[in-house]
């Protein structure tokens, strides 16, 4: 199978010999060999890349075989957009996208998508989508932060709404996937985050407990009591009641079998009770609830990310250095305003950022270096950065990254600015933020394998006058209609007629 | 005669109220008011006569020239054609193929300077949240001169002109002041000289949060319409008062700061800008507006104007809009991204505005989204005539339309030069003109503003 997967894309590209595609439709016309090579779609995925092979009872209900030919294809991969190209989708993976040039079976659904890109769907790097329907002062729509007992077991995952209008209306814009975080509350420790999709149906999650969040900047600070001093103690305290809890989970050899369910009782969720038995003992100078503390186990085993938000450049270099101490933590920086000027440490440290891409204001003292070059000097100094939007309208607003990324492109003709190629951009918001998370081999790009989340557009996606025509999610047409859309057409035209607007839909 | 009185001084800018007209009439007053104690001390910077040649021509008031000339010299506009317009002797030549020419963009809904950067808890200068009514409070006195959000505005965002207007915790926010966005020790040397006073109100969820939440009046919409009707009751007869003064003499009223905002309003001499959402409480507000005789300017956020573009148009009111915002509050719910196409289409007056430090930086870009949002909602708007809506039409919100907003001779030479087309996410200023004088050149690290907040600070004179 694993053969098979990697001989897929000679086997599609363009210029290969007619036998490779012959080769494909041998594969075509064998049900049994072609299921085997796409991994499973399942919507909901655990924290560990544990990829089954296709079981056809879980196969998404819509999902088919179709492609899209003609347009000007981007793979999200970071390479330039490709004129004429095709993508190919079965049973809501990718089969094939770029250069190809491939017969297909009889009867095959083809979108032509001539004069139009067609690119992965948007993945919103950093985002509280679905957790909001009204952010400002209206009970029960929000639902981004809690200020209970809780902190680090928090778990995103029962507070997202696919039928939140937000969702919606970022679907209908091409943003396929977002990485959700939890807003911190009443801790530095936010909880637990979650990868979704947007789709139009009520299983949005792709992978739950993926991270936890955690605030070590200014925000950190306040949170801990005032100093960041306290936020970096609290920080390593929770570590160490989760080092007392982790002797109670079973460890995980490296290069041991993949892990079992008994293996991973934390990660799989922290609110379950399997470490929370009164025969787990624990000091007696603890501040995490048991809940907590157990939620943090993953984490200082690095078998879970942990997004941390900084700003300023001292802030991003005491969290590096959180590595020496805790050599398993897989590190993401989110926000990182100040990060060109520590370019090169986190290049070195090999931590992905997940960036704030236009913030460019001094607007607050941890952020006096700001500057939209920012992202193309990490860039330049080999930081590998995504865009998110933390703290910017981020429960609602997700569509506007490709707007920012197509700023980041424009910087790149201004003199003595920093900026980034198209390829660039685009894989800013699609691949690289999935790949922060370790999720590059699931979702955003069109490379072969991957979940087919796919959206036409009526032009660069990167101008803010381009919308989404069709968007696929694990190769399922989405509707893109939203109350928005439905509002337009009621007062599209206001002359009064028979009955009132009420009657309009 | 009150009113001429009263604010002529605002009509002539920094000039003092010169001559004794009030005095030639037995029984006039003997003590005149002076409409503006707070000058604007701007005074244009020096500029070479310039000549930009090749370049597309959005004028502002909608046209569009290919392949078009701009001559500025002296602070104004000289000329404006295409390929036949001559350079003047001596003028600085600029090659503009490829490139686009536009009046500088003006918003007419700024907190720059009020709110500035850093939003440090004793930077929060915008809302004087302790009275619904607080029309006394002048915006330009909480202007902090150094915000470094200016020059964003400037060098990303090509804004020239711009209205820093009090918050929306009141009903009666105080006065707004209309700012040349040229870098100056103090608030009164960015004062756009001769524009009028605005009158900040609000509608809907804020006054009522605010002093609902403390538990005073107002605690619901009836609550703001009653109140604000009961204030303007009492600025009716204060006007009364001053006008049988202004007309007969005698004992001078009791002057109140608050009520002198108010009966600027209602002579006419301040325009009213009104923080409103929601469609039905617009029209609630029109009607407040003849119930006590003065006129709404400009609906400000006017997320729903969509629903009631026909009465704006009849009302002449402008709406000012951004282009996709929507759902961060209750009163935001309903928008759509096709508001202000659908606003323009109806005949009304269209504004893109920021109301933020950041999309200020991009109102061309937001321009540029509601404008193919609405080509794909089938309404056909030229590109030059969208530019309008960041021209134009928040030029005469202002007041200030004879004066800037478009590429007319004799206005002010208020140009930007961009280095494509301005509705693509990919442009950027190159050189932006304020009154002729050069205040950015992107290929000029001199032509770069830095305040003194930045100044020996990480990042200072950088690229931004």
């Amino acid at each position: 199978v694993r053969g098979l997967l990697k001989f897929l894309p000679s086997l599609c590209w363009g210029g290969e010999p007619a036998k490779l595609v012959e080769g494909f439709f041998l594969a075509a016309r064998n049900p049994s060999t072609i299921l085997r090579m796409v991994p499973l779609p399942t919507k909901t995925w655990g924290g560990i890349a544990v990829l089954g092979l296709l079981v056809l009872a879980t196969a998404p209900a819509a999902a088919e075989t179709f492609a899209i030919s003609g347009g000007t294809v981007a793979l999200g991969d970071g390479s330039e957009p490709i004129p004429n190209g095709m993508v190919v989708i079965r049973d809501g993976r990718v089969v094939a996208a770029g250069d190809v040039r491939m017969k297909l079976p009889a009867g095959t659904r083809v979108i032509d998508a001539t004069g139009k890109w067609v690119t992965p769907g948007i993945v919103a790097g950093f985002s509280r989508l679905g957790l909001a329907e009204i952010d400002l002062g209206d009970d029960g729509a929000d639902d981004t932060s809690a200020k209970g007992p809780f902190s680090a077991a928090i778990d995103v995952v029962p507070a997202v709404n696919p039928m939140a209008s937000t969702i919606s209306v970022n679907r209908a814009d091409g943003v396929t996937r977002a990485i959700v975080a939890p807003g911190a509350g009443s801790s530095i420790f936010a909880g637990q985050g979650a990868v979704i999709d947007t789709g139009a149906d009520m299983r949005p999650i792709t992978a739950a407990r993926r991270f936890p969040f955690v605030e070590l900047g200014e925000a950190g600070a306040d949170l801990a009591g005032g100093s960041r001093s306290s936020a970096h103690a609290l920080f390593r305290n929770a570590l160490r009641e989760a080092g007392e809890l982790s002797r109670y989970t079973p460890s995980l050899q490296s290069g041991s079998r993949e892990p079992d369910e008994r293996d991973r009782p934390v990660i799989r969720n922290p609110n379950e009770s399997r470490l929370y038995r009164s025969d787990v003992r624990r000091s007696d100078d603890v501040l995490l609830t048991r809940f907590d503390a157990a939620a943090l186990v993953p984490v200082l085993q690095g078998r879970q990310y942990l997004l941390v938000h900084v700003e300023r450049a001292s802030d991003i270099l005491a969290v590096l250095d959180l590595k020496k101490e805790f050599p398993n933590l897989k590190l993401v920086l989110v926000g990182v305003t100040e990060g060109w000027t520590v370019a090169n440490d986190i290049a070195r440290a090999g931590v992905p950022v997940i960036a704030s891409p236009l913030n460019d204001l001094p607007g607050s003292f941890e952020r006096l270096a700001a500057t939209q070059s920012n992202i193309g000097r990490m860039r330049q100094a080999g930081v590998r950065v995504s865009i998110g939007m933390i703290n910017d309208d981020d429960t609602r607003n997700q569509f506007l990254e490709r707007q920012y990324a197509g700023n980041l492109v424009g910087l790149s003709r201004l003199p003595g600015n920093t900026g980034v190629r198209w390829g660039e951009a685009l894989a800013m918001i699609t691949s690289a933020p999935a790949k922060a998370i370790g999720m590059g081999s699931e979702i955003g790009s069109l490379a072969p394998g991957r979940r087919a989340d796919v959206v036409i557009w009526s032009g660069d996606p990167l101008e803010g006058s381009s919308a989404a025509e069709q968007v696929f999610i694990d190769g399922v047409e989405q509707p893109l209609d939203s109350r928005q859309t439905k509002l337009l057409q009621r007062y599209r035209y206001l002359p009064r007629r028979e009955l009132p607007e009420a009657y309009r839909r | 005669m009150a009113r001429g009185v009263y604010f002529a001084s605002l009509l002539v800018g920094a000039v003092a109220l010169s001559g004794c007209a009030a005095f030639e009439s037995k029984g006039a007053p003997p003590v005149r008011i002076n409409a503006d104690p707070y000058p604007s001390t701007y005074e244009r910077y020096p500029g070479a006569v310039t000549v930009i040649r090749g370049a597309t021509v959005f004028d502002g008031d909608g046209n569009r020239i290919d392949n078009g000339t701009l001559v500025f010299g002296d602070g104004v506009i000289q000329a404006v054609g295409g390929p036949e317009v001559a350079t003047p002797a001596g003028a600085v030549e600029i090659d503009g193929t490829g490139k686009w020419v536009t009046p500088g963009v003006i918003d007419v809904h700024s907190h720059l300077g009020d709110y500035p950067s850093p939003g440090t808890a004793s930077h929060q200068d915008g809302n004087e949240a302790t009275s619904p009514a607080r029309p006394e409070v002048w915006a330009e006195h909480s202007v902090w001169p150094h915000d470094p959000g200016f020059a964003r505005a400037l060098i990303n965002g090509g804004v020239t002109t711009f209205q820093v207007l009090p918050g929306s915790a009141n009903l009666f926010g105080g006065r707004s002041v209309t700012l040349k966005n040229v870098p100056a020790r103090t608030a009164q040397g960015m004062k756009f000289p001769g524009a009028p006073y605005g009158l900040k109100m609000a509608c809907g969820e804020n006054p009522k949060r605010v002093y609902g939440s403390k538990g005073s009046m107002p605690q619901t919409r009836m609550g703001n319409i009653a109140y604000t009707r009961a204030t303007w009751l009492k600025a009716q007869q204060y006007k009364r008062k001053w006008d049988k003064y202004n007309r007969n003499g005698g004992e001078m009223p009791e002057r109140d700061l608050a009520l002198d905002t108010l009966m600027g309003v209602l002579a006419g001499d301040i325009i009213v800008h009104n923080h409103c959402y929601r469609a039905d409480e617009m029209a609630q507000m029109i009607d407040m507006a003849k119930e006590f005789g003065y006129k709404v300017g400009t609906f400000h956020h006017a997320v729903e104007s969509y629903k009631i573009a026909d009465m704006l148009a009849r009302e002449g009111i402008c709406s000012a809009m951004w282009a996709d915002w929507y759902g961060f509050k209750m009163e935001s719910y309903d928008g759509v991204k096709e508001n202000i196409p659908l606003v323009h289409n109806s005949g009304a007056c269209a504004i893109v505005h920021s109301d933020d430090a950041n999309g200020i930086q991009r109102l061309y870009q937001e321009a540029a989204k509601a404008l193919a949002d609405g080509r794909r909602a089938s309404m056909n708007i030229s590109d030059e005539v969208a530019w309008t809506w960041l021209a134009r039409n928040p030029a005469r919100a202002l007041g200030i339309y004879d004066k800037t907003g478009s590429l007319v001779v004799g206005k002010m030479a208020d140009v930007v030069l961009w280095n494509g087309h301005p509705f693509s996410t990919y442009t950027r200023p190159e050189r932006v003109w304020v009154d002729g004088a050069q205040l950015f050149d992107a290929n000029n690290p001199e032509k770069r503003p830095v305040s003194d907040f930045e100044l020996g600070q990480p990042g200072e004179g950088d690229v931004k």
